[in-house]
């Protein structure tokens, strides 16, 4: 059912856990359907520089996020909003069709970090 | 090592003996119960034998057994055809929340026809309350349908009770006992019941076969129209081999069962203690001693069904769940929203189902396994401490 890829995403998943004091934070998702993703990041310079994640949900949902918090890293925030779901799915080799959309939060988690990080920005 | 399987109510593996006994009806002995040649009354002759063993396990005449393709078909024929056979005598069918898709949508079928169903709540436990059978009841109601036991969280409903019930108002009353029919004894007079399924690769026989019993002399329209096998209800040419490992299956199983049930009861209740004992915030589902013997099934808070199967898995432990993410549907086990489990807690259920071949090692492995697979998952969880803003009343409302 899932690619080799994918499973080694979700037996030793990269970046779990929450960045103290994050830049910006994310979180997409609803325990009562199945998936919730929380997404933290770290910003210098206009680049993101860590991401970390914490994730409820299936064996799908949990190797989206770790990619998700790999592909980030180094890449700046213009180039981090242009992440998309396909992308993610892609990169582990494929997600079964019916978790495309249920499982597949991360790139959306992101969006929602890098978003809150600009809106602290202009706050301060 | 192999695999170590918990999953005894997806399916099971086939005995050697029964095995053994279909073996010839594949090559030597082929031949149509109904050509009247020695080869075609030779296969006659077994069919009937298997029936007979068949309706020796439930308590039942030969002539009772009707045999059909699985489990599914067995109870689609209940229900459409005991309900469509019976209509003169009202409209109505009743249902409960416990029961399998198999009865499910087939009762939905019959809504679509302009029929009335009524859909049995259950208590926290499963239970079918007979109460609320007395009051769901009326003249108009034709059938009335409960799961014997639940392959999803164990329990045992009161058939006696309510198929009383149900006679009382003139209802026919069929009940699924494909989950229980290799675990716990079942006899039809005792339980006066009209109707009963059950399916051979449950109690170690082969798929492919299955049964409903169907009291002598109860109308019912065939779901399959065709030739006169079946004494006419259910056409098509018998698969022979399959029906003749389930006749074999079904004698072991009358001569095993008592040891059985008392070996699987007491791994079981090894199992269920050590993972209430080892995990914190899991929760026994099901009734807590009218129970399966072999089913031990919980919810683990904060984390997800399949992904706690796929952890178990990678150490060889093979289990199920209800959670909507192991669900092809994408949608949580009804079972379990019906029995008032939240729609999050839902999400981590887990369900070990024991049989013959499991031993005490097995368990004690299991235990050391499952409670380092919770604490994996829990530590990649966001809701580790506690469920935060999520309440217990919270439903699933998809973004789009």
């Amino acid at each position: 059912m899932y690619s080799e890829k994918l499973m080694d995403h979700f037996t030793n998943p990269r970046n779990v856990g929450e960045i103290p004091q994050a830049d910006g934070v994310g979180e997409e998702g609803n325990p009562t359907c199945g998936d919730v993703m929380k997404i933290t990041i770290k910003v210098e310079n206009g680049r993101i520089t860590d991401a970390k994640f914490r994730t409820f949900g299936c064996g799908a949902a949990i190797a989206v996020s770790s990619m998700v918090t790999e592909m980030v890293k180094g890449k700046t925030l213009e180039e981090a909003m242009s992440i998309t779901k396909e992308a993610v799915a892609d990169a582990l080799g494929g997600l079964p069709p019916q978790k495309m959309h249920c499982s597949n939060l991360g790139a959306d988690a992101l969006r929602l970090a890098i978003e809150d990080y600009k809106k602290k920005g202009t706050a301060k | 090592m192999g695999a170590r399987y918990f999953d005894y109510m997806a399916t099971n593996p086939m005995r050697p003996e029964v095995l053994e006994a279909m073996m010839p009806f594949f090559r030597e002995r082929y031949g149509n119960p109904l050509s009247l040649y020695e080869l075609g009354q030779n296969a006659k002759g077994a069919l009937e034998e298997a029936r007979s063993k068949v309706a020796q396990l439930v308590g039942a005449k030969p002539q009772e057994m009707i045999f059909t393709s699985s489990g599914a078909e067995a109870n689609n024929f209940a229900i459409k055809g005991l309900a469509g056979a019976h209509a003169k005598k009202g409209r109505h069918i009743i249902v409960s929340k416990m029961e399998h898709h198999s009865i499910l949508n087939p009762a939905r079928a019959l809504e679509k026809e302009g029929f009335a169903v009524t859909f049995l709540p259950v208590d926290k436990n499963g239970l079918v309350d007979p109460a609320v059978l007395e009051k769901a009841i009326t003249n108009e109601t034709s059938l009335v349908s409960v799961i014997h036991a639940s392959p999803e969280v164990g329990t045992i409903e009161p058939i006696k009770e309510l198929a009383a019930i149900a006679r009382k108002n003139g209802a026919l009353f069929h009940t699924d006992a494909v989950a229980s029919a290799g675990y716990l004894p079942l006899d039809v007079e005792a339980l006066g019941v009209d109707a009963m399924s059950i399916s051979a690769h449950e109690f170690y026989g082969p798929k492919g076969a299955a049964a409903l019993y169907l009291k002598g002399g109860t109308r019912i329209l065939p779901l399959i129209y065709g030739g006169i096998q079946e004494s006419g209800r259910r056409a098509g040419t018998e698969n022979i081999p399959a029906i003749v490992g389930m006749g074999k299956a079904a004698e072991l199983t009358k001569a095993e069962l008592p040891e059985r049930a008392r070996r699987l009861a007491q791994m079981r209740d090894r199992l269920i203690s050590g993972v209430l004992e080892k995990i914190e915030n899991v929760y026994l589902t099901g009734h807590p001693a009218q129970r399966l013997p072999g089913l031990a099934s919980f919810c683990v808070a904060f984390i997800e069904g399949e992904a706690m199967l796929l952890m178990l898995a990678a150490k060889g432990i093979y289990a199920a769940s209800g959670s909507a993410c192991s669900s092809k549907a994408l949608k949580a086990s009804p079972v379990l929203l019906s029995m008032g489990v939240s729609a999050q807690l839902a999400q981590g259920s887990i369900v070990f189902s024991l049989g013959v071949e499991n031993t005490g090692e097995d368990i004690e492995y299991a235990l050391g396994e499952f409670p380092a697979a919770v604490k994996r998952l829990r530590e990649i969880s966001p809701y580790a401490g506690g469920w935060g803003k999520v309440k217990e009343t919270d439903q699933c409302i998809p973004k789009n």
